[in-house]
């Protein structure tokens, strides 16, 4: 199951990751994604690792992890 | 600033204050530290296994189970350093404080055990810059212990920025190393902290306290404290509406209003706020909860570091709320927009609310805005701000409702009941 994090620290709220994955990551009024910290649907995985490609400040990591939070 | 003191001197067999301050007092009383003797595997084996029947949990705030957290120290490697951690970045906390000046020595012979436990060649303490008191204390200390061949490794003392993250353990351990007082973003909060290429293990000062006492009492002794679930004694710096501000050593499991009464309140408290400014508002109703991790976290508070502010009729809770929201706006460390945007929002929302300035989103929004800072920093600075904001209202609902309902309580203009260090401007 794979999960999406966003690194705070490195994050500088360009919101692309939003725009590709609108399903998974919204941003807040400050223009921050908030990932709604649900497992990722498979067929989204892809365009997560996009996203995770995409961003400028290499904000985005994809986790592989096992059962619950 | 205000002077630190203890507010009612305990008695009882096992306790951290009431020891002698100078090095030969404090051996004559309780003895040298039960450093290693034989093997050295032996003695760690035997070191870990009293911590562990001890049941000790950090004070440091985050109650982390100590002989766990040594077990992971100590398959981090050797060569490293004990951080202690005695930054108590909480303005209303006076624990640590006083227990450097009273009893360095029990601290510093807690960090040489670990160093001792876990093969580290150094124990850095770490005193914030402009608290001169404490460290002259830790100096001359240190001086004692080096002229009498106590300190089997290096003790030295670093003054890193007197700030509220500064303690938070990821940036104490970066200061040290790089002189950058931030915190890591570390999505696995269990993985060990690192000096260079070192393992660093960072204790809060009373936690060392604590395993010095054990070390020489044995568990039982601190056992005969608290709780079966947890055991032992806790330092609790009481402020607020009561005529004997200071530290208390309270037995954990201690009702919170037992606590409170140790400082003779100002008439019937209105709330207590428990944990500091990262943690609770409590309502009269929960004043008889037990003073221990999972009562209080049964009704949403958590012990936090040692804090119990009373608040008195007078004070008006949501306008005291606003003040901490913006003190805690004010010390984020800048580094992630969650925090940096979301907490002053919450403040200045929180502001309005207090002075009864509210418009008909005002209560949506706030809501949001809490849920969404809720988690998202790299720390936990904003969610201890998160947590106060929404502990305030909930037990001072009845004040929330007079004032979206356009008439506040009108005592928010009267001088905070709460401590804030003078450079910070309040709300």
């Amino acid at each position: 199951m794979i999960r999406i994090l966003v690194d705070p620290v490195a994050c500088d709220a360009y919101g692309y990751c939003a725009e590709l994955l609108p399903e998974a990551i919204t941003l807040d009024e400050w223009g921050y994604p908030v990932v709604d910290g649900k497992p990722l649907p498979p067929e989204l995985v892809d365009t997560a690792r996009r996203a995770a490609r995409d961003c400028p400040r290499r904000a985005i990591t994809l986790r592989e992890r096992k059962g619950g939070r | 600033m205000h002077s630190v003191s203890e507010a009612v001197p305990t008695t009882g067999r096992y306790r951290l204050l009431g020891h002698p301050t100078d090095l030969a007092g404090h051996v004559a009383t309780l003895g040298p530290a039960p450093l290693r003797s034989g093997s050295a595997r032996g003695w760690h084996e035997a070191f870990v296994s009293v911590l562990e029947a001890s049941g000790l949990a950090g004070r440091g705030g985050a109650g982390f189970p100590s002989a766990i957290k040594l077990a992971v120290a100590h398959a981090a490697g050797r060569g490293g350093t004990i951080v202690v951690n005695a930054m108590e970045g909480e303005p209303a906390s006076d624990k640590d404080k006083l227990l450097l000046i009273r009893s360095p020595h029990l601290v510093l012979d807690g960090a040489q055990l670990l160093a001792a436990a876990t093969s580290a060649q150094r124990v850095t303490v770490c005193v914030p810059a402009g608290r001169e008191q404490v460290a002259s204390a830790v100096s001359l200390a240190m001086a004692e212990r080096a002229a009498a061949g106590c300190a089997p490794v290096q003790e030295v003392m670093v003054r890193p920025p007197d700030r509220f993250v500064a303690g938070e353990e990821s940036a104490l351990v970066r200061w040290v190393e790089s002189g950058q007082s931030l915190p890591s973003f570390r999505p696995d909060k269990g993985t060990p902290l690192r000096i260079g290429r070192k393992g660093a293990l960072v204790h809060n000062a009373e936690t060392l306290a604590h395993i010095a006492m054990i070390a020489r009492t044995g568990p039982d002794a601190f056992r005969a404290h608290g709780l079966v679930e947890d055991p032992g004694t806790s330092l609790v710096t009481i402020s607020g509406a009561v005529e004997h501000p200071g530290v208390v050593e309270v037995d954990r499991g201690t009702p919170l209003i037992d606590i409170a009464n140790r400082a003779t309140p100002i008439g019937t408290p209105q709330a207590l706020l428990v944990g500091g400014y990262g943690g609770s508002w409590v309502d009269p109703v929960h004043f008889t909860t037990p003073y221990a991790s999972l009562s209080l976290r049964a009704i949403g508070a958590t012990a936090g570091v040692g804090i119990v502010i009373v608040l008195g009729q007078d004070a008006c809770g949501l306008m005291e709320s606003a003040r901490v929201a913006h003190y805690m706006a004010g010390q984020s460390a800048g580094q992630c927009g969650p925090c940096v945007y979301g907490l002053p929002a919450i403040a200045d929302d929180m502001t309005r609310l207090a002075r009864g300035h509210v418009d008909s989103g005002l209560m949506a929004r706030l809501g949001r805005r809490l849920r969404e800072v809720d988690g998202r920093g790299a720390c936990r600075h904003p969610d201890g701000a998160v947590n106060l904001v929404r502990s305030a209202l909930g037990v001072f609902a009845a004040d929330v409702a007079d004032h979206v309902g356009g008439a506040p309580c009108g005592r928010g203009s009267r001088p905070s009941q709460l401590r804030f260090p003078q450079t910070t401007r309040a709300a």
